[in-house]
């Protein structure tokens, strides 16, 4: 078996397991999945260097926020102990938390279990990921601040002479805030090379296309123009992802920009464009419709 | 009264010296912030950030997470004002060791309502995990970052530059929550004890709450800041809280903004001065005090000292 059927197979999970809580949840963010499912698959099976999971399959429940009485915990645990060479995760697009779950039990990093807890009182598998959360290690909900933070992380590492890198998963609309652009800005002047951002450049957000929202395109274009590396694939394609990851990108921070389909897998969602950003069934028979092709799935 | 100046830039670096996790983070006002000299010492350790405050933050929580301590130098309004958001989630809900340090407070600066932290301290206060300090004299410049460096959390240091005066000895140092008597005295029409507060959050020093409770005509806060939220509303709380039922009179900026002019205008002008503070304490005691502005004039600071001068940017 090839990497890429493994990989492949993930990235199916990844979408029915999202599929299955949009289902049981009567709404979900279920096209963020169809859109990134291979990149999220790649980067945990064949791109990032994580050592194996150092948290406990079944999430703890919420130990409260983090004070002076109160240590700081996060989830970053589910993607290894922190060793000078590991890469780290950051998930800057956290209302993805479900797609990200669905991977760390695709990847055995936590239990499918623990997606019990999903959306539940008391629980860190919350809708909206923050640094508690599996899998994730900042609080990035209000959209644009996982850039800097990551990007302060990795510069501290490369003070430190640690060799591994910081990969940081973002979302398009994220391209449309000042601070995604001060802090490309900021890695690019302080040639922090060691940090990696694949965008899901899904061309959707709340209130529907970008393009009739705020245009961010030529984003490739301004990205390069402000300094970064920028390879542009089909975010469907493993082999491009996978690949883009290595492209040399010396003194730069490199950005792979995943052009996906946020239908991709699923083409019964292609009835609700233009509003894709959070599916909610509009009545029990849409409901039932997508329960008889989670069936076929 | 002796006169310092830029007691700041020289005790940051000769502090900093043997704390290699200490960084100096500026958006484009380094020398502005006298952090020049920390820079020229320790290149490795000072990072320019540009004018990007809010990236500044997001990079100073990073730092902060892998054992830096980001020692964040720009106006105040730049931080509070402009990266409020970040400032929340990137550094205070992490409860994250990074410390801000605010120039201009109020009526210390002509540039204008967008340079004139106002606010800052109400801002600051409300925010979860911050420690909210200001400095008040070159004594508390030298001591602040020694007295906030074990606080396991983001501490907001509201802070002075240029010429500042020495109210206390030097060994007499700022420690968080311990208020300082400047001065007391009972006078044939009046007792008086004067607090010096450097500490805004947490406040619950016992020493305030005996004086408080000691006060026979009154209390009167005085403030560069707006009477909203500042050390005004955190004296009225802890006086509620304890069924402290007196007098209170909050001198400071009365829910205004202010406009680029001197400060002694200023001062004047929104009644932050010694003669507004005299007619307040004529009005909560009845009585005249038959104090003069040439009786003022005569104890003013700024007169011993030929440079003063009002700050520019």
């Amino acid at each position: 078996m090839t990497w890429q059927t493994e990989t492949q197979r993930i990235a199916h999970n990844i979408r029915r397991r999202v599929l299955e809580h949009t289902i049981k949840s009567n709404g979900g963010y279920l096209s963020q999945a169809c859109s990134s499912a291979e990149t999220l698959a790649v980067l945990y099976t064949n791109v990032m260097k994580l050592n194996p999971s150092a948290a406990p399959m079944i999430p703890p429940p919420f130990s409260g926020v983090p004070s002076k009485i109160n240590p700081r915990y996060t989830g970053a645990a589910y993607n290894g102990a922190h060793t000078p060479d590991a890469d780290r995760f950051f998930l800057s697009a956290v209302h993805y938390a479900l797609p990200l779950y669905s991977t760390l039990i695709e990847t055995e990093r936590m239990s499918p279990d623990g997606l019990a807890q999903f959306n539940q009182d008391g629980s860190t598998v919350e809708m909206i990921g923050a640094e508690h959360s599996p899998g994730l290690e900042v609080t990035g909900g209000s959209l644009g601040q996982t850039i800097s933070q990551a990007g302060g992380i990795a510069l501290a590492r490369k003070l430190k002479n640690e060799s591994g890198r910081a990969f940081v998963f973002m979302s398009d609309g994220e391209f449309q805030s000042g601070q995604t652009w001060e802090a490309i800005q900021a890695l690019a002047f302080y040639k922090i090379d060691n940090v990696i951002i694949y965008v899901d450049v899904n061309g959707q957000q709340c209130d529907g296309k970008m393009t009739d929202v705020m245009n961010i395109e030529p984003l490739r274009a301004r990205l390069e123009s402000f300094g970064a590396c920028v390879a542009q694939v089909d975010g469907h394609d493993l082999d491009a992802l996978a690949a883009s990851a290595v492209i040399a990108h010396n003194d730069q921070p490199l950005v792979v920009l995943a052009y996906t389909d946020p239908a991709k897998g699923m083409p019964i969602l292609n009835s609700r464009k233009p509003k894709l950003h959070y599916v909610r069934f509009k009545d029990e028979n849409e409901k039932k419709i997508f329960a008889e092709f989670l069936k076929n799935f | 009264m002796e006169i310092l100046t830029r007691v700041h830039a020289k005790n940051f670096v000769e502090w900093a010296k043997d704390k290699p996790e200490v960084i100096a983070l500026s958006a484009d006002l380094t020398s502005s912030t006298e952090i020049d000299l920390f820079r020229e010492t320790y290149p490795k350790r000072f990072f320019s950030m540009g004018m990007a405050e809010q990236n500044m933050m997001g990079f100073a929580g990073g730092l902060a997470r892998e054992d830096f301590v980001p020692h964040i130098h720009t106006f105040a309004v730049f931080i509070y004002r402009r990266a409020y958001d970040q400032i929340c989630d990137s550094i205070a809900y992490p409860n994250l060791r990074v410390r801000f340090f605010g120039f201009l407070p109020g009526v210390t600066t002509p540039g204008g309502a967008t340079h004139q932290a106002i606010e800052d301290l109400s801002v600051m206060r409300s925010l979860p995990n911050m420690t909210v300090i200001e400095c008040g004299d070159a004594t508390d410049v030298e001591s602040v970052l020694d007295a906030i460096h074990n606080v396991d959390g983001p501490v907001y240091v509201r802070m002075l530059r240029g010429e500042i005066p020495r109210l206390f000895a030097k060994e007499e140092k700022m420690q968080i929550n311990r208020a300082r008597v400047l001065s007391q005295g009972d006078d044939v029409t009046l007792g008086i004890q004067h607090l010096h507060l450097t500490t805004l959050k947490p406040f619950n020093d016992h020493l305030v709450l005996e004086s408080l409770a000691k006060a026979k005509r009154g209390i009167i806060t005085m403030e560069n800041h707006t009477v909203i939220g500042g050390v005004g509303t955190a004296t009225a709380e802890m006086m509620a809280e304890h069924g402290i039922g007196k007098k209170l009179v909050k001198i400071g900026l009365q829910d205004t903004f202010i406009h680029g002019a001197s400060k002694p205008y200023l001062m004047r002008e929104y009644g932050l001065d010694a003669i507004a503070l005299v007619e307040q304490v004529e009005k909560l005691i009845g009585a005249k005090l038959n104090i003069s502005e040439n009786d003022l004039a005569a104890v003013r600071l700024d007169a011993v000292h030929s440079e003063a001068k009002a700050e520019a940017l």
